[in-house]
């Protein structure tokens, strides 16, 4: 029986033990007209050298393509180390760290997470993590209308030079509850928030605006005049943001005069895997007086009866086990394994590693821009500074142009028809450190070919 | 066994109530209650001016394992919060009656006092929730 | 278990050390481009160090730490089996690893293939019409049944159901969820015997319920055995049944929430289906429906047409509640429980339940011999069952808590203490069927040698335990004194500014 290790001989002694004449018995307070006689839809069982077969296949099927995709998930190099030790057996299989005393390699890890990320984003407090970036701007939406103590609007700005997809989960997730999430246009021109835009919102009562540094396009906002802008008005600052480019980017802590509110993230470019989209993180910073608005788990260090410094949870008032209802979220988990990695990661790269990293990847995007430029008919969208993603402008759309690419194992970019379709046929492209210059050209001479190819189909 | 001072009026869900000579009064929880949540770590008091209702949650009390809203025992404007309580809210636990108080109101209708429980009224509730 | 510490990271960490090798090499004007005015002026706090000190470091943290693969874990509600190493070893090949989100479903119908025959195996050890299986947790799939409720009531242009009813025993991330999708939480009691009252139910019910969420068996460790009766209840009053996955071991292969009368689940995929809890997350919170509720599943969904799979997401499901996640939930956790499943196959899957609930049983009956009172005697244990020290408590003045760190010191993670909150000085215990008869002999034994400490010395249990890494911490001063961040002065209450 696979991973059950009971004997004949011990169902028997254990059914005497119990007084029962057979484990059917065990169920007898069951309704019997419930009773199923098998599960049809379940195919026969697989032992481990099938199973590996078949997944072998399978995965041989998805191949590894050249992507240059990235839209809020990015291709890094992940040292080995990371993995080798998050997925050690006492921390992949280890439970949540309510028993602190048994906990303390798990707690001493969310404290040194909770360390880097607040630094890393340049707030005082940070949480053990959340499930995704998409969920923590929902979850910081949410905080903001908790911590804000005059505005009763619950309306949140939130330009459309946010990710999409964060856009659409922070509406399926704290719709429920009432806030109203309003858009913000951007400049044509520049890709970033149209500040003509704001005027209109003075005097209004609002909760809070969203910024996204750098934004869905790679465009970096003015940060500091939007901070400005916001507290002037009395909305609290949501800052949204990619950690490896805090290694070189103001940190929101110190955007204007007061720095953001709120800063959330995804957190997978610190050594997590793609894997088609999770698990990843989110995590999530604020300022010290907000810190029991925060949802999600939080360690502390303190001491023991013997006064030998130890890490416990902290502030779990907050949370639903002891609040119920309410409870500042429902959460009851944090992305642990992945939180782990990104701890091991950050102290691999350090600040130097994780300065590289940014710098090398926002060169890559460099040469791919300028290559892309040479190209006819193709041009980058936006004349702002940018950091390692790019918009660019093609002469017919994407659609097929990627398909063709694609059929050559290169995956050439994002299709923004959907989501912007006002910038006519767009890509969004990212080259990461792990693509070299011979990578580029592949890029560049498939995209040629395809666009080509595409003309002629035309 | 739990101190049940004889001047003050009480309400089945723990919280106290002390007329003050300037016709406002003073909130806080009482000391069977403190002992029932045991130490405190966290209080939130409700900020001078905010009006509320008779049963309205206007304060939070946090220990490590518990947190628990106040609830107003009467209608009227919040004087006073103690903001003491902000960096010392083991206050509460140490003299409930006294340095613990967490609120002062103006009632919007000072005979609604007359009606909450009297000590022994609140004794008696109390042992009927024990046994 | 090491009796140690280990110091803070930034502690050894020197200025000029690094894992070099793990770095790119640096361009030659790097990101010239930036204003300076958008740039960080001072660096991170990082640690700087070797790679061997950060391998030695984390190494020597996990060993401070109880795992599966270390202890017996006997948590009531939280079915800690055994994580078998295929699922993460088949999970972690490189092509899936490598795979963008948004990479397009042409290069990824290897991964959808599995996604895709994972939603069918779910939909029939439930008894579902159909399964969305992107919440990235149990209280996430709770969000999406919750959502879901309201989305439906919503459609039917019945505004008023705003109400979800929940037993006093539920988990706590019920009336939470309930909140956040902005509900009015009510609770009703639980009978003497452990089964809902369902009196109670009949008199809350009415044209304002929006629904029902309960756990089966119960928090309380026994099987709802008037179910039937109160899925009609609530049906005829024109709210939707809700149920939470979280003890969906007990009854796997055996009975299905769907015929149960339920309309909602959701799974978790870390309990029932074994994929890792990684100390504290990732999981993953499937959800699954009945025929009315299809339209309103979170996207995306993976869908089959021929034999290529695809996402199915707005176009597709213009009534869903939308998006929960960035991209699609936590993939690498779903292979993980492809992967159990397909090793379990269709006998293997209805053992799963049998052998969970002989084994809680055993305890339980073996437990009952050593001393200990069942909270509820009369009733059978599902695949878990709860021990009450109420008497201990008031004749030997140990708790729940006592019994639980002494535990620790003879090598048993401690069960569920104080949930549910309605027994008191409780623990609530799971052994589930991975676990063989000589652990459970061995847990038993401590069990009942523990009885005798708080009999004989009871002063040993409450200072408890001895042997871990730490003593018993102070949770008032970690509350009052809050130090989350590590910061060079490294005595400072508060964070790194």
């Amino acid at each position: 029986m696979p991973f059950i290790p009971h004997t004949e001989t011990d169902v028997r002694e254990m059914l005497a033990a119990i007084g029962a004449p057979s484990i059917e018995t065990l169920f007898d307070e069951i309704p019997a007209s419930l009773r199923i006689q098998g599960l049809d839809a379940i195919p026969p069982a697989l032992n481990e050298m099938e199973i590996g077969r078949l997944m072998s296949e399978r995965a041989r099927q998805d191949g590894r393509p050249l992507a240059f995709l990235g839209a809020g998930a990015y291709e890094h190099h992940i040292p080995s180390a990371v993995w080798a030790i998050t997925t050690r057996g006492e921390f992949y299989s280890a439970y949540t760290p309510y028993q602190a005393e048994a906990s303390q390699g798990t707690l001493q890890v969310i404290y040194e997470y909770q360390s880097m990320i607040a630094s890393l984003t340049g707030m005082q407090v940070a949480n053990a993590s959340l499930y995704d970036g998409g969920s923590a701007v929902a979850e910081a939406a949410l905080m903001a209308v908790r911590a804000h103590r005059r505005s009763r609007s619950q309306r949140i700005l939130v330009p459309t030079t946010v990710h999409p997809h964060y856009r659409k989960v922070a509406a399926a997730t704290a719709g429920n509850q009432g806030l109203r999430f309003e858009e913000l246009p951007y400049e044509r021109a520049s890709g970033r928030i149209d500040t003509a835009a704001l005027p209109a919102y003075s005097g209004e009562d609002l909760t809070a605006i969203v910024i996204q540094q750098p934004n869905f396009f790679g465009v970096l906002e003015d940060v500091d005049l939007l901070t400005d802008w916001a507290h002037a008005q009395g909305l609290l600052v949501i800052a949204v943001v990619n950690p490896t480019s805090l290694a070189i980017l103001k940190p929101p802590g110190q955007w204007g005069a007061k720095g953001a509110d709120i800063v959330v993230g995804e957190g997978q470019p610190l050594g997590v895997p793609l894997s088609s989209g999770g698990p990843y993180f989110g995590f999530m910073t604020t300022r010290q007086e907000y810190v029991r608005s925060m949802p999600g788990r939080i360690v502390g260090r303190t001491v023991d009866l013997d006064g030998k410094p130890g890490f416990t949870l902290t502030l779990q008032a907050r949370e639903q086990h002891i609040r119920r209802g309410k409870a500042t979220s429902n959460i009851c988990t944090n992305q642990g394994l992945l939180m782990t990695a990104a701890t091991i990661y950050l102290s691999l790269l350090g600040p130097v590693g994780l300065a590289r990293v940014a710098e090398t990847s926002h060169a890559r995007t460099q040469q791919l821009a300028a290559s892309a430029a040479r190209l006819p008919g193709v041009g980058v969208a936006f004349d702002g500074p940018r950091f390692h993603e790019v918009v660019l402008r093609l002469p017919r759309p994407a659609t097929a142009v990627l398909a063709e690419m694609a059929a050559g194992g290169v995956l050439g970019g994002i299709d923004l028809a959907q989501d912007y379709p006002e910038l006519g046929p767009a890509l969004l492209v990212c080259a990461t450190e792990t693509k070299t210059a011979a990578d580029i050209e592949r890029w560049a001479a498939a995209l040629g070919e395809a666009l080509a190819k595409t003309a002629r189909a035309a | 066994m739990s101190d049940i001072p004889a001047d003050l009026r009480y309400t089945a869900s723990h919280e106290w109530v002390r007329s003050l000579a300037d016709g406002s009064v003073e909130i806080g929880i009482t000391d069977h209650a403190q002992q029932a949540l045991g130490d405190l770590v966290f209080v939130e008091v409700p900020e001078a001016g905010r009006e509320l209702q008779a049963g309205d949650a206007c304060a939070v009390v946090e220990s490590v394992k518990a947190a628990s809203d106040v609830y107003s025992p009467l209608a009227g404007t919040v004087v006073d919060g103690n903001a003491e309580l902000g960096s010392a809210p083991e206050l509460i636990n140490q003299d409930p009656y006294g340095k613990g108080w967490m609120l002062r109101l103006k009632p919007a209708n000072p005979a609604v006092l007359g009606t909450l429980l009297d000590a022994a009224a609140y004794q008696a509730s109390l042992a009927a929730t024990d046994a | 278990m090491p009796h140690r510490s280990e110091q803070v990271v930034f502690e050894f960490s020197r200025p000029g050390r690094g894992a070099t090798a793990q770095w790119p090499v640096a361009p030659e004007q790097p990101a010239a481009d930036l204003p300076a005015s958008l740039r960080r002026s001072e660096p991170p706090l990082l640690p700087e160090i070797s790679e061997l000190e950060a391998v030695r470091h984390f190494t020597r943290l996990s060993q401070l730490n109880f795992s599966i693969d270390t202890q017996f874990y006997p948590l009531g509600s939280c079915t800690m089996k055994y994580n078998p190493k295929a699922c993460n070893q088949y999970a972690m090949l490189p092509e899936f690893l490598g795979r963008h989100p948004l990479a397009p479903e042409s290069s990824g119908q290897g991964v959808l293939a599995c996604l895709y025959e994972l939603q069918e195996m779910l939909k029939d050890v439930t008894g579902m019409r159909g399964v969305s299986l992107t919440p990235m947790a149990g209280a996430h799939g709770e969000f999406a049944g919750v959502a879901m409720i309201r989305a439906y009531h919503r459609a039917r242009g019945d505004l008023a159901r705003n109400e979800i009813i929940v037993p006093d025993a539920a988990h706590g991330t019920n009336p939470a969820t309930a909140t956040m999708c902005g509900c009015i939480v009510r609770e009703i009691p639980v009978g003497a015997d452990g089964d809902v009252d369902v009196e109670a139910l009949r008199a809350v019910v009415g044209p304002k319920t929006a629904g029902i969420m309960l756990t089966n068996p119960s928090t309380l460790g026994v099987f709802e055995r008037r179910i039937l009766e109160v899925a009609k209840i609530v049906h005829d009053a024109g709210g939707l049944l809700y149920y939470d996955g979280a003890n969906l071991n007990a009854i796997l292969g055996k009975v299905r929430p769907g015929d149960m009368g339920f309309d909602v689940i959701h799974m978790n995929l870390h309990k029932t289906f074994s994929t890792p809890h990684g100390g504290g997350g990732p999981g993953a919170g499937a959800v699954g429906v009945s025929e009315r509720l299809l339209p309103f599943l979170p996207i995306p969904v993976v869908g089959r047409d021929d034999d290529r799979y695809r996402w199915l997401a707005e176009a597709d499901l213009p009534q869903s509640i939308g998006r929960l996640s960035a991209f699609m939930g936590n993939t690498g956790v779903l292979l993980r429980a492809y992967v159990y499943m397909r090793m379990l196959g269709r006998e293997g899957m209805s053992r799963v339940g049998e052998y969970a609930t002989l084994n809680a049983n055993y305890v339980l009956a073996r437990l009952r011999q050593a001393g200990f009172d069942a909270a509820y005697p009369e009733r059978r244990a599902s695949h878990e069952f709860i021990v009450t020290l109420k008497r201990q408590a008031r004749e030997l003045n140990v708790t729940a808590m006592d019994f639980a760190k002494r535990l620790l010191d003879y090598g048993f993670h401690a069960p569920t203490t104080y949930f549910p909150l309605l027994v008191p000085e409780c623990l609530l215990i799971e052994p589930t069927e991975t676990e063989s008869r000589e652990t459970l002999d061995g847990f038993i034994a401590a069990m009942a040698a523990i009885l005798v400490e708080a009999e004989t010395d009871a002063a040993r249990l409450k200072a408890a335990p001895y042997t871990m890494p730490v003593r018993r911490l102070d949770d008032v001063r970690a509350a009052k004194q809050l130090d989350l961040a590590w910061k060079p002065a490294a005595t400072a209450v508060g964070g790194t500014a």
